[in-house]
């Protein structure tokens, strides 16, 4: 080799202490008179341009943790038998359907703690863990946070705030890292999850006035966010398979009416609270709750299997 | 030769780097967004993001009548106040936090079920010739049951 043409492992270890010092620069605390502008000014327009261009669009479907509560608080009742068994962990092995089922776990997770079955709420991290490791999520779940659950295992509100704390890592590691795919696959897993749930938890002879049945209309609401979070996506073959899957779902939402009158919000200076007012019209017919139900359970089924 | 062998150390070092600064606005979101939540259950879900001076960020999301909710949006200290409106579908403004001297927080609770969009803003000091400076910007959501 040409001697001229050498690069000699101090050069190359300089080259990375540099690159490190500069990247780990980025977003840090560095007083204002040591901050290196990264363009000059009178490229600040074209900066500007650049900004607008780049608009960020955020698309949050409920989380499991949210589904949950949204089933409890409509009265529904516990059934283990509709969780996902955790027995089943060993059978996902893709990506697609370890993200799927992180979400699954998730939610059965967050029912079993808001039934305060405490049992169960260790068998379900535990599923949830296995999911997020087979992801390569770090430090998620970590031994230390079962060893904690198991000690304030009936301290409902503590458990309610390590299942939000270990979402939040899981998703957060996968947005951060850039695998916004795998991120929307755990939420889309999540969400068809607790609709799942909700929808076998409805008594055909309570059908009217159920409000089980009103907040299962209500997902109607975030069918459109769900079609965008996973398009933010396309192209990707697994999500491509769950967008023709969502779309099954989106024509049986499509025969749900649902009319909201304008929103008038009401401040109240005393609790420091807006009350959004507003009237709802709504109209699902058992039939097409039926086709809601197999539809949800078609999808539902192919996550878990 | 060595380079050969130099060369995936220099890919695992930027890789490993740059995992170091996205995870920053993880660490930023649940140290300074989280607490803004106080006695609110965090959905879990995260939304953050690093923003420059002077740009804006859209959020949907569906809230729901049994549900009290606050909203907690926290910009990085070397940007400036973080602007949010909160609108319904028909684009009325329900709520901005320029009227409430850009609180940090909303609280709020539905009658019916809606879906609500969230529009962010990064004000902007820039003067002409000034470089805008960015930081990490996190919205979180939290819940109780209705009372």
């Amino acid at each position: 080799m040409n001697k001229k043409y050498r690069i000699s492992s101090g050069t190359i270890m300089v080259f990375i202490l540099i690159l490190v010092l500069l990247v780990g620069c980025k977003g840090g605390k560095t007083p204002p008179q040591e901050e290196i502008p990264v363009r000059p000014p009178e490229d600040n327009a074209e900066i500007l341009k650049d900004i607008k261009q780049a608009e960020k669009i955020f698309q949050a479907l409920p989380s499991p943790i949210e589904s949950a509560m949204l089933v409890k608080s409509a009265g529904g009742r516990f059934d283990e038998s509709l969780l996902n068994p955790v027995g089943n962990v060993n059978t996902y092995v893709t990506n697609k359907s370890m993200a799927l089922n992180l979400g699954a776990y998730t939610c059965d997770l967050s029912f079993a703690s808001l039934y305060e079955q405490t049992q169960l709420i260790i068998d379900y991290m535990n599923a949830a863990k296995k999911m997020a490791e087979g992801l390569s999520i770090l430090d998620a779940i970590d031994q230390e946070t079962i060893d904690d659950l198991e000690e304030n295992i009936n301290n409902s509100e503590y458990i309610m705030d390590v299942v939000s704390e270990t979402f939040l890592n899981s998703n957060s590691y996968l947005e951060d890292n850039g695998q916004p795919a795998v991120a929307a696959m755990v939420l889309v897993g999540g969400w068809v999850e607790g609709l799942y749930i909700s929808t076998q938890l409805v008594d055909m002879n309570e059908f009217n006035g159920n409000k089980l049945v009103s907040r299962i209309i209500d997902q109607k609401l975030s069918i459109d966010i769900l079609i965008n979070l996973l398009s933010k996506s396309k192209g990707n073959p697994a999500v491509d398979e769950l967008l023709t899957q969502v779309a099954k779902l989106k024509i049986v939402f499509d025969k749900i009416k649902l009319e909201t009158s304008p929103v008038r919000p009401e401040y109240n200076q005393t609790t420091n609270t807006t009350v959004l007012r507003s009237e709802v019209k709504t109209d699902m017919t058992p039939a097409v709750f039926k086709e809601l139900a197999a539809t949800v359970t078609e999808i539902r089924n192919s996550f878990v299997k | 030769m060595r380079i050969f062998k130099i060369i995936p150390i220099i890919a695992l070092l930027i890789v490993v780097t740059s995992v170091m600064v996205n995870g920053q606005c993880k660490a930023f979101a649940k140290k300074e967004c989280l607490p803004e939540l106080e006695n609110y259950t965090h959905d879990g879900n995260y939304h953050a993001a690093v923003l420059v001076e002077g740009e804006e960020a859209e959020l949907y999301k569906t809230f729901y009548s049994d549900m009290e909710y606050r909203i907690a949006i926290v910009g990085d200290e070397k940007l400036p106040v973080i602007e949010f409106r909160i609108l319904d579908t028909n684009k009325n403004v329900l709520y901005s936090n320029k009227d409430k001297d850009f609180a940090k927080t909303w609280d709020f609770k539905l009658e019916a079920s809606q879906q609500l969009k969230l529009v962010i803003k990064v004000s902007s000091f820039n003067q002409p010739g000034d470089t805008p400076s960015s930081g990490c910007v996190a919205i979180m959501f939290g819940f109780k049951l209705k009372k």
